[in-house]
C-alpha cells in the first residue's frame, strides 16, 4: 500500500487524450502516484504490482466486467471494493455515472480523499465530453460550409447566375421553409444527383 | 404516454425489448420506451440501481446477485419477465476443434449433443495438459448463464472448470477478436457473437445452450422493486408490451424484419445476414440445418419467469462458490423472480399462463401438453439436462448437497 500521504491511482482509459487530462488533474490535486493503462491484457498483474488505492475507469469501456472480475482474482485488491464514493452518497454516485466514470476504491482510504479524487475525475470527464461536443459542432460546421459551397456551384451552373444570386436564392428558400441553409443545400445536391442519374 | 427508459447490451436476446420499443408494441400500451445501449453488464447493473434506467435487459443471475448484496450498490430488483429461452453457444478455436475431432473413427461431434462434445473436449484438454498447455475459456460475467452453463457442461463431462481450464471475463462483442488473437481458446456467449466468429472463420461451435439444458433461461427483464411498488400498473403495461413483442419475434416469417431491425447501428450493429443465421440456430459449415428451438421467444411459456429457473441458477452460484447457501439466501433468490407480476399483467389477455410457478426441471425429456391455468392446453419443455439430472425446486437442499464442485 502507498504511504498515508501518497495515494496511488490507476486510470484505465483507452482514450489517451482523456486519460492524460485526468492524470494531469490528479497530479494537481495532491500527493498522488498516477498510472495510466489502456490495455486490459494482464490488468490483474498490473493491479497486483501497483496496489492502487483507487482505480478509475471510463463507463464506456466494455472491459469494466473484466476489471471487476480481475478484482475478485487479485490478492492485492481485497474486498470490499466500494464504488462511486460510498453507497450513501447517491448524488455523487449519480454525478459520476452521468459523467461516464466509475471508480473502485480500496477499503481503508479516507472518505474525504476519495471524494476529492472522484470529484476531480467527474469534472475532468465532463470537461472532456464538452470538448468533444464542441469538436463535433466544429466538424459539422465545416461539413455544412462545404455543402453550401457545392450547392451554390450547382445553382450557378444550372441557372447561369453568379455566386451572390445563388446564395440569396438558397437563403430565401431556407427562410421560407424554416430550414437551415445546410439542409437546403443538401436537398439541392440530392436533387441534382437524381437529375444527373436520369440523363 | 409514460416514458420508460431501458438499457440493453448488443445481443440477439435483446430482440423482445428492441421490437417492443421500435415496432409499436410499447406505444400501444401507452409507453414511450426509450432504449439505451450500454457497454457492460456492470453499467447496466449500476444504472438501474441508481434509477438511470427504469428497466433493463439483464443476465438472469444478475438480479438475484443484486438482491443478495453481491453488487456494489443497494436497491432491490425484480425479474417479472423472461426474455426468451436459449440463444447461447459454446465456440472454440479451430485448433481446439481439430483436436476434438481427430483420432476418431466416428463422425466427430455435434452441436446438438453436448455429452459427446464434452467428452471430446475433455480428451483434447487432457492431451493439451500432458504437453504442458493450458486452455482458457471466456464468459461475459461471473453472474451469467454463460458462466453457469459452461461450468455445468464441463463438470458433466469430467472437466474441472476451476482447475483444468482458466475461465476469464471478456465482453460479448470482443469474443471473436479474443479468439482470433489466441488470448482465449473458446468462449460461451449469446448470439450473434459465435456466428460472427464462425463467419470470420476463427470459431467452431461445439454445443448450443439448448443442448446443455433444453429450454433454459437466459436474460430477464429487470425492474427496480421500488418501481413495482410505486407504479405496478406501469410495470404490468411494460410486461404486456414485451409479451406482444415476444409473440411477434417468435414467428419465423418475421425474422427477416427482426434481423434487419437488430442489425441497425444503434442496436447490435452486425450484418442482418449473420443475425438471420443466429435466429435460425445455424452455425456455419456442417450446421446449416439450424434448430427452431435454438432461441425461443414465445412458444412453450418462453417468457414466463419460472421460480424453478431462479432457484436452479441460485444452486449453481452456490456450487461454484459465488455465494453461500442459507435458507434466507434461497428465499431471496426465489423472491427475485416475480411470476405474480407476469400473471397480473397478462390476466386479461389471451396469453397462456402456466398452472404453477415452478416445475421440476429436467423432468420433461420431450415437449408435453399440460393444462394452463385456465385449462387450455399449453405445450411446455422439453427441459432435460445433458446429464439427465433432475432439479426439483422443492428439494433444493438435497440438490445442492449432491452436486460436486471440484472433481478432484
Amino acid at each position: 500500500m502507498a504511504s498515508e500521504e501518497t495515494t496511488s491511482v490507476l486510470v484505465i482509459d483507452d482514450n489517451p487524450i482523456r486519460a492524460s487530462i485526468i492524470e494531469e488533474g490528479l497530479r494537481h490535486s495532491g500527493e498522488m502516484r498516477v498510472h495510466l493503462a489502456s490495455d486490459m491484457h494482464g490488468i490483474a498483474a498490473t493491479i497486483e504490482a501497483l496496489q492502487p488505492d483507487v482505480i478509475v475507469i471510463d463507463l464506456g469501456n466494455p472491459n469494466r466486467d473484466m476489471l471487476e472480475n480481475a478484482f475478485q482474482l487479485s490478492r492485492a485488491v481485497k474486498k470490499p471494493i466500494a464504488m462511486f464514493v460510498d453507497h450513501s452518497d447517491a448524488a455523487a454516485t449519480a454525478a459520476a455515472i452521468e459523467a461516464g466514470v466509475s471508480a473502485y476504491v480500496v477499503d481503508g482510504l479516507k472518505p474525504q480523499r476519495i471524494k476529492t479524487i472522484l470529484e476531480m475525475a467527474v469534472g475532468r470527464f465532463n470537461a472532456f465530453a464538452k470538448m468533444e461536443r464542441e469538436l463535433q459542432i466544429a466538424r459539422d460546421a465545416l461539413t455544412e460550409r462545404k455543402l453550401i459551397e457545392r450547392a451554390k456551384t450547382i445553382l450557378m451552373n444550372q441557372r447561369n447566375i453568379d455566386e451572390g444570386q445563388a446564395y440569396r436564392i438558397m437563403r430565401s428558400a431556407a427562410m421560407n421553409q424554416n430550414r437551415r441553409l445546410a439542409e437546403i443545400a443538401e436537398s439541392l445536391i440530392t436533387a441534382a444527383a437524381l437529375l444527373d442519374d436520369k440523363t | 404516454m409514460t416514458r420508460v427508459s431501458a438499457g440493453f447490451l448488443p445481443l440477439m436476446d435483446a430482440a423482445i425489448l428492441i421490437a417492443a420499443a421500435r415496432l409499436g408494441f410499447a406505444e400501444k400500451e401507452g409507453i414511450d420506451l426509450h432504449l439505451m445501449r450500454d457497454a457492460s453488464w456492470a453499467n447496466i447493473r449500476d444504472r438501474i440501481a441508481i434509477g438511470h434506467f427504469d428497466a433493463a435487459h439483464m443476465l438472469a443471475p444478475m438480479p438475484i446477485a443484486a438482491n443478495l448484496g453481491l453488487g456494489p450498490l443497494p436497491g432491490r430488483l425484480a425479474a417479472p419477465f423472461a426474455m426468451g429461452l436459449g440463444g447461447n453457444a459454446i465456440c472454440v478455436s479451430g485448433e481446439l476443434s481439430d483436436m476434438m475431432a481427430q483420432d476418431d473413427d466416428a463422425a466427430g461431434f455435434s452441436i446438438n449433443d453436448a455429452s459427446l462434445s464434452g467428452r471430446r473436449l475433455a480428451e483434447a484438454l487432457k492431451r493439451r495438459l500432458s504437453s504442458g498447455r493450458s486452455t482458457r475459456f471466456a464468459v461475459v460475467h461471473s453472474h451469467s448463464g454463460h458462466n453457469l452453463e459452461l461450468r455445468y457442461f464441463m463438470a458433466a463431462s469430467g472437466i474441472d472448470p476451476d482447475h483444468d481450464v482458466d475461465i476469464v471475463i471478456v465482453p460479448p462483442s470482443y469474443m471473436p477478436d479474443a479468439l482470433t488473437s489466441g488470448r482465449i481458446d473458446g468462449f460461451c456467449v449469446g448470439e450473434p457473437w459465435s456466428n460472427v466468429a464462425v463467419a470470420r472463420g476463427v470459431g467452431h461451435v461445439i454445443a448450443t445452450k439448448n443442448a446443455i439444458w433444453r429450454s433454459s433461461p437466459e436474460k430477464v427483464l429487470a425492474v427496480r422493486e421500488a418501481l413495482v411498488d410505486d407504479d405496478p400498473g406501469l410495470v404490468h403495461a411494460l410486461i404486456r408490451a414485451l409479451y406482444r413483442a415476444a409473440v411477434w419475434c417468435d414467428l419465423p416469417e418475421n425474422h427477416e424484419e427482426l434481423a434487419r431491425l437488430l442489425s441497425e447501428p444503434n442496436h447490435i450493429d452486425v450484418p442482418a445476414a449473420i443475425l438471420m443465421e443466429s435466429l435460425a440456430g445455424r452455425f456455419g459449415s456442417g450446421n446449416e440445418s439450424g434448430n427452431p428451438d435454438f432461441f425461443i421467444t414465445d412458444r412453450r411459456a418462453a417468457t414466463f419467469p419460472w421460480r424453478s429457473h431462479a432457484l436452479w441458477l441460485y444452486s449453481q452460484m452456490v456450487r461454484w462458490g459465488l455465494l453461500e447457501h442459507t435458507t434466507a439466501n434461497a428465499r431471496t433468490a426465489n423472491a427475485t423472480y416475480r411470476p405474480d407480476l407476469y400473471r397480473a399483467a397478462l390476466a386479461e389477455t389471451d396469453a397462456l399462463l402456466p398452472a404453477s410457478d415452478a416445475k421440476v426441471e429436467g423432468a420433461l425429456t420431450e415437449a408435453r401438453e399440460l393444462p394452463a391455468a385456465d385449462g387450455r392446453p399449453l405445450i411446455i419443455g422439453p427441459d432435460g439436462f445433458m446429464d439427465g439430472r433432475i432439479f426439483d425446486p422443492a428439494r433444493l437442499d438435497d440438490y445442492i448437497a449432491s452436486q460436486s464442485r471440484s472433481l478432484r
